[in-house]
């Protein structure tokens, strides 16, 4: 009695651990087989609860999640066939179901690694808002709740929730078909999904408003993503984005002072940066810039890793940098990237080299409104001992910031100014 | 599965076309329809007359009113439409990007309501 007790304990632990290794992989297979994400995620639950009872008594399958896919999808049609009495469309989906998907090669191993990719797709396709392919992305692909999809954006639940009944029932409706994109149009849909992976990242590296400047989870889980990405589909631009968010992240200790300040790259302590990540991060740049096929996550993810070799700040290579930003505003321009690539060459030529790229482009307009732009240019002022105009800048900045590190971090300069 | 490509032109665009970059628009819209017929894609398609010939009708409290225009100003007037036959979003989605509109105006896309026969 005590040992079934504690064989039983067992084999609920088991099924927690499939369930936390497996549960998205049986979802996008019941997806494919069902046509329906939420008749899916129903047959998923069904087929946890059928093993909790079952396996202790008949013993657990030799492949589980081939189990868990076939109990699944059977009690989904056996769930159809019996509410048929009330809704005669529904027999004949039940009927059409059974028949398509009986073939057991299906649930093979490939064809189960790209229902993953298919559900990727599916939950970023560009016909969704970007707010739903974010909230579906982490609802269906890394299986957070709504709950905490809801606190990582600091938005209320029943927010979140709509996005991802409006998304579902646009999918249904529209016939969002759940496939892995055409060759032609693989490229501009692996764009979609790595900005969505991307935004998750930014979202929990640097909070865009709010008390806390970093929400991990979200990273940590931004960089699961990444890692899934490339073991599916191994292209150059998703090992850049995967060793931009390493490179980012091993930074992270040493961002914030331990008084919960905001800590600039300059005068960060480097011997806290995480050494594993920036291996691991500089390894895949290299590997994405030998394919020649790469485009502004590795040109970003490149230019982190010349930062993470050197020694110090006067140590880095701020030529290579400034390079490095020459050919990825040719590949991406934007005025950030214009911003940067200024306070690189402050770096390389001395301030009012910077300053005056700087100043261009806020005379051109695009920056007006972006915090840093003010900063930057305040900061250069500074150092060039430009005192009224440093203190206009980081009021200007100050004004525009929302963040309460940086708003912390912008008084601390403004109050070190000389008078 | 059927869906509409409603396809919206700035007039004014259209109307500042020479007439030899006007008849290679009608060209390009002439080998689209030919393909789309072609692959299969092809339900109908019509093309507008400019929105200054538009009227909109509608009763209030049992009121007719008849006014000049579009129910909307806007930048892009509805120009024309293709109903369409295709597999899914994603394949309709790449027969409405060869729509020639799509270059210098939009084009929207709709999956048409299946009501079920009860």
């Amino acid at each position: 009695m005590g040992e079934d007790a504690a064989d039983q304990a067992g084999v609920r632990e088991l099924v927690d651990a499939v369930y936390r290794s497996d549960s998205r992989r049986v979802l996008a297979t019941l997806i494919r087989l069902l046509g329906d994400f939420d008749v899916a995620e129903e047959a998923l639950h069904d087929a946890f609860a059928a093993a909790v009872e079952r396996w202790p008594r008949d013993g657990v399958p030799a492949n589980p999640r081939a189990w868990l896919v076939s109990t699944g999808r059977f009690k989904a049609i056996d769930g159809m066939r019996r509410r048929a009495r009330f809704d005669a469309s529904l027999a004949e989906l039940a009927r059409r179901l059974d028949t398509d998907t009986s073939d057991p090669a299906s649930w093979d191993e490939e064809s189960v690694e790209d229902d993953r990719l298919r559900l990727i797709f599916t939950c970023c396709h560009p016909a969704l808002p970007p707010d739903a392919q974010i909230a579906l992305t982490l609802r269906e692909v890394c299986g957070l709740t709504t709950e905490e999809i809801a606190r990582a954006f600091l938005t209320a639940p029943s927010t979140v929730a709509q996005r991802i009944v409006r998304a579902k029932i646009k999918i249904r409706d529209a016939h969002i078909p759940y496939q892995v994109p055409s060759r032609s149009d693989l490229p501009a849909r692996l764009d979609t999904v790595l900005h969505v992976v991307y935004l998750v990242f930014n979202e929990g590296y640097s909070a865009s408003s709010g008390e806390s400047l970093t929400r991990h989870d979200l990273s940590g889980e931004a960089i699961r993503l990444g890692r899934l990405l490339i073991e599916l589909l191994p292209e150059p631009e998703a090992e850049g984005l995967l060793a931009l968010m390493l490179l980012h992240e091993s930074r992270r200790a040493a961002r914030t002072s331990p008084a919960g300040e905001l800590v600039l790259l300059g005068d960060q302590d480097r011997s806290l940066w995480n050494p594993e990540q920036i291996a691991e991060g500089s390894a895949l740049v290299r590997q994405a810039l030998a394919s020649r096929r790469f485009g502004p996550y590795t040109l970003q993810a490149a230019i982190a890793a010349v930062h993470a070799e050197a020694s110090d700040a006067a140590a880095t290579d701020w030529a290579q940098i400034v390079g490095l930003y020459d050919v990825l505003a040719r590949a991406d321009p934007s005025p950030v990237v214009e911003l940067n690539r200024a306070a690189a060459i402050a770096m390389r030529d001395g301030p009012p080299a910077g300053l005056t790229l700087i100043d261009a482009l806020l005379a051109r307009g695009d920056l007006e409104d972006y915090h840093l732009a003010h900063s930057a240019r305040a900061d250069l002022c500074r150092r060039l001992g430009r005192t009224m105009e440093a203190r206009a800048s980081y009021e200007r900045a100050l004004r525009l910031t929302r963040q309460e590190p940086e708003r912390r971090f912008l008084e601390r300069r403004l109050s070190e100014l000389p008078d | 599965m059927k869906y509409l490509c409603l396809i919206y032109d700035e007039e004014k665009k259209l109307g500042a076309m020479s007439q030899s970059e006007s008849d290679a628009f009608m060209g390009e819209y002439h080998t689209f329809t030919e393909g789309i017929r072609k692959s299969g894609h092809y339900v109908a398609g019509e093309a507008l007359q400019p929105i200054h010939t538009a009227t909109t009708v509608r009763i209030r409290n049992g009121k007719l009113s008849t006014t000049d225009g579009p129910f909307a100003e806007t930048k892009e007037q509805l120009g024309g439409f293709y109903l369409i036959n295709a597999r899914d979003l994603n394949d309709a989605l790449q027969v409405a990007a060869k729509i020639p509109s799509a270059r210098l105006g939009s084009v929207e896309v709709r999956p048409i309501m299946v009501f079920s026969q009860q």
